[in-house]
């Protein structure tokens, strides 16, 4: 299946991820590639293969709903580029 | 053309917080407010190599909001990223379910001008609550503390034509995710909150318009009111000539209006993917049918039942099913009391009238629901009267004592010994020659001064029926 430059940049840009021209025509052949391989699944007969939600057969691993005590702020805030008054500090967004 | 030639379609959005003890995926406090960033860790911020473990308390609230709303249970369910960048999440993603919510297909039954309407609920599906932002000159600030908070977000049918249902609808849910026990629904703390999605059409057509959405509405009466101007906005703009546009608006409740935020395109193409950090969940039989059985009896049943057995009116019964620990009360005092309907009047007017909204809704108060049946026992067994009880219920709200006990120990028991009146009568009547004379004389109010002399003599507590009666007869046997 061909895979546009439009559908590399739709992609790239809801990743928010700025590629450079070369970067772009990689991708395009990388991603290819891959719905090339997907292709590949599809053709398979999987009639009788039962559809899983996770790789691994494993379900219903839960929590008991007990506390306990949260991390200490300074702790939690020390690797954030920015910080004021308790919070991480962001560049302004407004939605 | 104007507004009547149009018909307004919406449907609901309802997010609502989960009181469970804990974070969905981690063991903060799942608590309001709080200083910024202090119910956190680094599976709720986001940081990289934390794995997110499933409150199982989660998935049982979940599930018995969607049995209160009269859902299907997908028995097997799985969890799903949606992807956007926003700094109130720190992942980058919201864990939220796509295709496999925990339930689906149910409905919520409302009363609009006394008709039954029915709304579809399309699912009941769990997820995480962002953080919050607070946007300061030159930069904005993040808290994480309800970032990680469960919440349900139960999706409706569009089935809403007017505003006034919307309303109606927040108001029943309300009550019902109250009755089942899963969630604090305070809006004030935004508990409880809703998106609007609406679009106009014009009557007849069969088409759905463009829709617009109305984010984190946290008022019953906020939701009316943005739903009022958006029908009115759109309409306008169509019979302007113009086109709806699909978007976001906001409701801002100081100006009255709704106003654009974002065009939808691209910020709603969401890539949801299965989570791969958390296994599916599976629900047998088994656990489903006890879930049911330990939910209470919904507001609907009950008002029936009022309706039905202790011959109250729609209205007296809707406001005893408003809150479960009212109605809990009012069951429990007609249970006691030979007449039914006297309890809801003493609730409906002496114990609402010494309860706020909250105490209402806790059920917080200082009589028993027995307590009060048993009070309306002594008025129907003519041991108080209907004055004197008042009395006695304003004691027994002061010290918590049962309705006999304050009796006897007032000493208000009313006197219906009819020989002991009797004699007081003749008394009365013996040393009130004037006004016997004008009672036979054809003034008939007069004997109310008589009854007063009476309930003088007695310190207030003759039998009111008894005295009236021996009076008359008394006077008449002197013609």
């Amino acid at each position: 299946m061909k895979i546009t430059r439009e559908e590399v940049e739709h992609v790239a840009h809801l990743a928010r991820l700025n590629l450079t021209e070369d970067e772009k025509i990689q991708m395009t052949r990388d991603m290819e590639a891959i719905i090339g391989f997907a292709d590949q699944i599809n053709a398979l007969e999987i009639g009788d293969v039962i559809p899983t939600a996770h790789v691994i057969p494993i379900n219903n691993v839960f929590r008991d709903d007990v506390s306990r005590p949260s991390m200490d702020r300074e702790k939690l805030l020390r690797n954030a580029p920015n910080q004021e008054n308790g919070c991480f500090s962001v560049p302004k967004v407004v939605e | 053309m104007g507004y009547e030639d149009y018909e307004i379609v919406m449907g609901l959005e309802v997010h609502s917080e989960l009181k469970t003890n804990t974070k969905i995926f981690c063991d903060c406090k799942n608590e309001f407010g709080g200083e910024p960033n202090t119910h956190c860790c680094p599976i709720c911020t986001g940081m990289p190599g934390t794995l997110p473990v499933l409150n199982g308390k989660v998935v049982e609230y979940a599930i018995k909001a969607g049995l209160a709303t009269n859902c299907k249970i997908n028995q097997f369910s799985k969890q799903d990223r949606k992807n956007y960048f926003y700094p109130d999440l720190p992942k980058a993603y919201q864990v939220s379910q796509f295709d496999l919510p925990l339930c689906y297909e149910g409905e919520v039954e409302i009363e609009v001008e006394g008709e039954i309407r029915k709304i579809g609920i399309t699912r009941i599906h769990i997820e995480e609550d962002a953080g919050k932002l607070n946007h300061e000159i030159g930069g904005t600030l993040v808290d994480y503390n309800r970032c990680g908070i469960p919440l349900i977000e139960i999706v409706s049918e569009p089935d809403f034509r007017s505003p006034v249902e919307v309303g109606i609808y927040m108001e029943k849910l309300r009550t019902i995710l109250l009755y089942a026990d899963v969630s604090d629904c305070k809006m004030n703390e935004g508990s409880l909150r809703c998106d609007v999605n609406l679009s106009v059409r014009k009557k007849g057509e069969k088409i759905l318009g463009t829709r617009t959405e109305m984010k984190n509405i946290n008022s019953f009466n906020f939701a009316v009111k943005a739903a009022e101007y958006e029908a009115k906005r759109q309409i306008k703009v169509l019979e302007s000539g113009g086109t709806i546009i699909q978007e976001t608006r906001r409701w801002d409740e100081a100006k009255g209006i709704t106003i654009s935020m974002r065009t939808k395109e691209e910020a709603h193409d969401y890539r949801y993917f299965p989570e791969p950090d958390l296994m599916p969940i599976i629900t047998t039989d088994e656990q489903i049918l006890e879930w049911k059985a330990s939910l209470p009896v919904m507001p609907d049943v009950r008002k029936a039942h009022y309706i039905q057995d202790y011959g109250l009116g729609s209205k007296e019964a809707d406001i005893l099913v408003a809150s479960r620990k009212i109605a809990d009360f009012f069951e429990a005092g007609a249970n006691a009391s030979k007449n039914p309907k006297a309890v809801a009047n003493w609730i409906i007017s002496e114990v609402y009238s010494r309860l706020n909204e909250d105490e209402k809704e806790q059920g917080t108060m200082p009589i028993k629901g027995e307590d009060l049946g048993n009070l309306v026992n002594l008025i129907e067994e003519g041991t108080i009267s209907g004055k004197m009880a008042k009395t006695v219920f304003e004691k027994m709200w002061q010290t918590s004592k049962s309705p006999a006990t304050i009796v006897e120990e007032e000493g208000l028991k009313q006197n219906s010994d009819e020989d002991a009146l009797r004699t007081i009568a003749s008394d009365v009547l013996n040393t009130n020659e004037k006004i016997v004379a004008d009672y036979l004389g054809g003034k008939e109010a007069a004997i109310q001064s008589l009854m007063g002399q009476m309930m003088k003599a007695t310190k207030g507590k003759a039998n009111p029926k008894m005295v009236i009666d021996l009076l008359k007869e008394l006077l008449e046997a002197m013609r």
